[in-house]
């Protein structure tokens, strides 16, 4: 085990000092070791169990847990590269084996003088303006090979990242279709002081009115999801309550938020802050993906703003007793931190598990406290609800789907990026508007989502009949929808937590077999298992992540069986390695080279 | 005005509950057997094996986890969820190496014990064959974590009962894996003890005392004369618990300081 130098100590010690020494910014202080350090070596990891008091199994596990953490060096330079399926059709396997060639390395190796290693990352959120990169979490969009080459030659001139051209960093709204939530000014303060003239109920009553429901995906209904966590007691001595922003847009394809988050925080933040006053909070998490990082600094800028306006701090727009402010957490690589209680796993410094439910996070949730998990464009919602009331936005939408639902569109179109819509879209509009290229399938709702083929072209975007989170990826006429799938499944068994039988090694069964199908080995036994196992999945995973998992390859089956079939040897079984060539030593050993020293595979060959 | 009895139905067979128990506690404290690996009656439930994935009202969870509610209609002994729990051990069993012949756990092992009760003849899946270091290193207890299956009894052995926070879960999806609390990682290195709840409780051989391995003969073991779905009244923790530690000295009880703890475990819990 290495020791500290006297200079990285003074770093890891202001580290720890800035997060006051608690145990539950354990995965801010680790992000920000690794900053200081390259890596988390052991002995960083002991520093800081031992400032933070807790386990260093503690540490070594939410260490191991994150994708962007490393207890190894990695290089000063550690490139990662957006592996969804719109990154693929873009051309980033070809990018990524060009870059390969010129640094002269493997997938996940460290260069020999330890600058530079290159890895693939899941989706980034950049599916408009990829392919897509993260050099030490940095965002770097639009990359062809001429970028590429650029990156090299800056890499091995060691160039700090702030001297990069910036223009590589750059990240584009790209808003093609504003409706009610994208079209509106923010003008500090107007809707909260709505909320507060409302009160804590009559927000609430207007928020009900409405009918709002979460945008995350899972379309819980706000106004009950408030009430449930204004009427739940605290626990304890310190009993209060939390808000917290779920930032963690995880989901392939999903980018709505990050538009959000850049363009219009001032909705998101007072949005959080109306939650702390209807439900009676004091303190408000954002909960930012690690993959949205360069968000960082201006968000903070804002809440720093925020706090001059009195929008936030001691008496919030003047209401005696109401004190509210907001921090920002970001996580480090683990898709199923946008499951609530993942999320608030991690926000307490541990790996980020799904807990068991119930308890639900309303009555039981951040430090055992009620708490509020909102997606980031539900709370920009609660403005509109705030200020033009309930009723009038109960009008827009559908029945059960109230109001505007954005959408991230990518894939095979013309004009990739955002489209605001009244809820009851049809697919075939959403087609249309974007210049949609001959599409066969529309991956809805992420790779946890619906695959829809043309036939439900006319199916509407709502609770009702397609629900989503919001991505919304096209797939034109000739791309492979069994590659699809199989990035999907790739996907799942790298992201599933690992705390459940099923998701942990149910996920990889099922990549492994989608690969034995890829590499021609497979037959009509894989179809078979591949439902099976779907099936055994979805009825006995702990979280949606595993329950989710088969989705893809369950739909892409059932409505594409010929991109299937057409891999499918017509034999009953065929083992995923070749007999005759696991016999290539013997013969070499043997020296015999005849017909009897070959084996011949599969039935049809006898 | 009549009181909602607090009673429920398994397989159509009647189940009566403490208000607090969940459906697996129920179950085995009325003597009906619904497998499970990861819930042990001392410790919180977990819900991570999903062995004892049930149907509640047509829809599927932990019976470990779930409250047990009046009027409740639970599925459980079925050919469906039978099947599925021999898939989820047949994962289990590929996950990790399990030579079950050649364990000093054998007979011992609920693993074992579930893949008899349900009639998994073979693993089925392509073995894994992960690469998992033996951990020697401290003078009285084994960690092979060979024979792991993350259900991460012994650290809530450790941190609930022991208070010594020996073990954690570290990694996630397939690179899950028990991690030691010490500055070197290894066992030798921290405080665990062999009189330690965590020493003891595991239910396959990752952790197992040194030295005592074959006191019992296999085949006079816990699970070698009576099948675990016999033994309700031990696994619901309502008669003291004679398997221990795996040492061997089995049925016939006695001889390890891991039975002594485990019985102060019981009286205490």
């Amino acid at each position: 085990m290495s020791d500290l130098s006297e200079a990285n100590l003074g770093a890891l010690s202001a580290i720890v000092d800035k997060y006051r020494r608690q145990p539950t910014y354990l995965v801010q202080v680790l992000r920000e070791v690794q900053d200081a350090l390259d890596h988390i070596p052991p002995a960083a990891m002991a520093y800081v169990a031992s400032a933070l008091g807790v386990p260093i199994g503690q540490v070594e596990a939410v260490t191991a847990f994150y994708a962007f953490f490393h207890d190894r060096p990695m290089g000063r330079y550690r490139v990662l590269i957006s592996d969804n399926i719109t990154d693929r059709m873009l051309g980033s396997m070809a990018l990524v084996e060009h870059m390969l060639n010129r640094l002269k390395l493997k997938l996940g190796e460290v260069s020999a003088d330890g600058v530079v290693s290159v890895g693939l990352t899941s989706c980034t959120g950049m599916c408009d303006q990829g392919p897509a990169m993260l050099v030490n979490n940095r965002t770097i969009t639009r990359l062809t090979p001429r970028r590429i080459d650029e990156i090299c030659e800056l890499i091995r001139a060691q160039v700090p990242l702030d001297d990069w051209p910036s223009f590589y960093f750059k990240v584009d709204d790209n808003i093609r279709r504003a409706d009610m939530l994208l079209a509106a000014q923010w003008s500090p303060g107007e809707a909260l002081r709505a909320a507060t003239s409302l009160g804590p109920q009559g927000m609430i009553h207007e928020l009900r009115l409405s009918n709002l429901r979460g945008r995350g995906g899972a379309g819980f209904t706000t106004a009950v999801k408030w009430e449930a966590a204004r009427n739940a007691p605290g626990h304890g001595p310190n009993a209060t309550r939390y808000v917290v922003c779920n930032a963690d847009e995880g989901e392939p394809g999903t980018f709505k938020d990050r538009v959000l988050l850049q363009s219009y925080a001032g909705h998101v933040f007072e949005g959080m802050t109306i939650a702390g006053y209807a439900i009676g909070a004091s303190r408000g998490f954002l909960y930012l993906r690690g993959e949205y990082t360069y968000l960082l600094q201006a968000l903070e800028k804002h809440l720093a703003d925020l706090r001059k306006m009195n929008l936030l701090g001691r008496s919030v727009c003047g209401v005696e007793g109401f004190d509210f402010d907001i921090e920002i957490h970001v996580g480090a690589g683990a898709y199923v931190c946008g499951e609530e209680t993942a999320l608030i796993e991690s926000l307490e410094g541990k790996p980020g598990r799904p807990r068991i439910r119930p308890p639900f996070p309303v009555t039981h949730g951040y430090l055992g406290q009620p708490t509020v998990v909102n997606n980031v464009e539900t709370l920009c919602k609660v403005l509109e609800i705030a200020t033009h009331g309930g009723a009038r936005y109960a009008g827009l939408g559908t029945k059960q789907s109230t109001g505007t639902k954005i959408l991230s569109v990518s894939g095979d179109v013309d004009r990739p990026g955002l489209y605001e819509y009244p809820f009851g879209v049809r697919i075939a509009q959403v087609l249309e508007d974007c210049g949609a290229r001959h599409p066969q399938a529309v991956q809805v709702s992420g790779a946890a989502g619906m695959c829809l083929s043309e036939r439900e072209f006319g199916r509407r975007i709502a609770f009702e009949d397609v629900p989503t989170a919001g991505s919304f990826m096209v797939f034109g006429a000739q791309r492979d929808l069994f590659e699809v799938a199989r990035n999907f499944t790739h996907f799942f068994a790298h992201e599933s937590c690992g705390f459940c039988t099923p998701c942990r090694v149910g996920t990889t069964l099922v990549s492994n077999l989608m690969d034995k199908i890829a590499a021609g080995h497979g037959t009509q036994y894989e179809m078979n298992e591949l439902n099976r196992l779907a099936g055994v999945i979805k009825g006995s995973a702990h979280c949606g992540l595993g329950t989710a998992s088969c989705n893809a390859i369950v739909d892409t089956v059932q409505k594409f069986r010929p991109a299937y079939e057409k891999r499918l040897k017509a034999v009953d079984f065929e083992p995923a390695f070749d007999l005759d060539a696991a016999l290539a030593k013997a013969r070499e050993v043997t020296g015999r080279d005849d017909a009897d020293a070959h084996l011949a595979q599969g039935m049809e060959q006898h | 005005m009549n009181e909602i009895a607090n009673r429920f139905n398994i397989d159509g067979g009647p189940v009566d509950f403490e208000p607090g128990q969940t459906i697996l506690q129920a179950a085995l404290a009325a003597g009906v057997f619904i497998p499970h690996l990861c819930a042990h009656p001392e410790f919180t439930p977990h819900g991570s094996c999903k062995l004892c994935t049930v149907t509640v009202n047509g829809r599927s969870g932990s019976a470990c986890t779930i409250a047990a509610m009046p009027g409740m209609d639970v599925q459980s002994d079925t050919p469906e969820l039978n099947s599925r729990r021999r898939v989820l051990l047949q994962m289990l069993f590929v996950e990790g190496h399990h030579f079950c012949p050649g364990c000093e756990k054998s007979g011992n092992c609920t693993l074992q014990a579930l893949a008899y009760e349900m009639e998994m003849l073979t693993p089925h899946f392509a073995h894994f064959f992960p690469d998992r270091p033996v951990d020697a290193s401290h003078p009285d207890v084994l960690l092979d974590l060979n024979r792991c299956v993350m259900c991460e009894l012994c650290v809530r052995a450790s941190r609930d009962f022991d208070g010594k926070n020996v073990f954690s879960l570290a990694g996630r999806g397939m690179a899950s894996k028990i991690v030691v609390n010490s500055p070197t990682g290894l066992l030798g290195d921290s405080d665990l003890a062999v009189t330690d709840r965590a020493a003891t409780i595991c239910p396959v051989g990752a952790i197992l005392p040194k030295r005592v391995g074959y006191k019992v003969p296999i085949g006079e073991r816990l699970y070698d004369p009576i099948p675990i779905s016999a033994q309700v009244g031990r696994l619901s923790g309502a008669t003291a618990e004679s398997g221990c530690c795996g040492c061997g000295s089995g049925a016939s009880g006695g001889g390890c300081g891991a039975t002594a703890s485990a019985t102060v475990a019981q009286k205490e819990a």
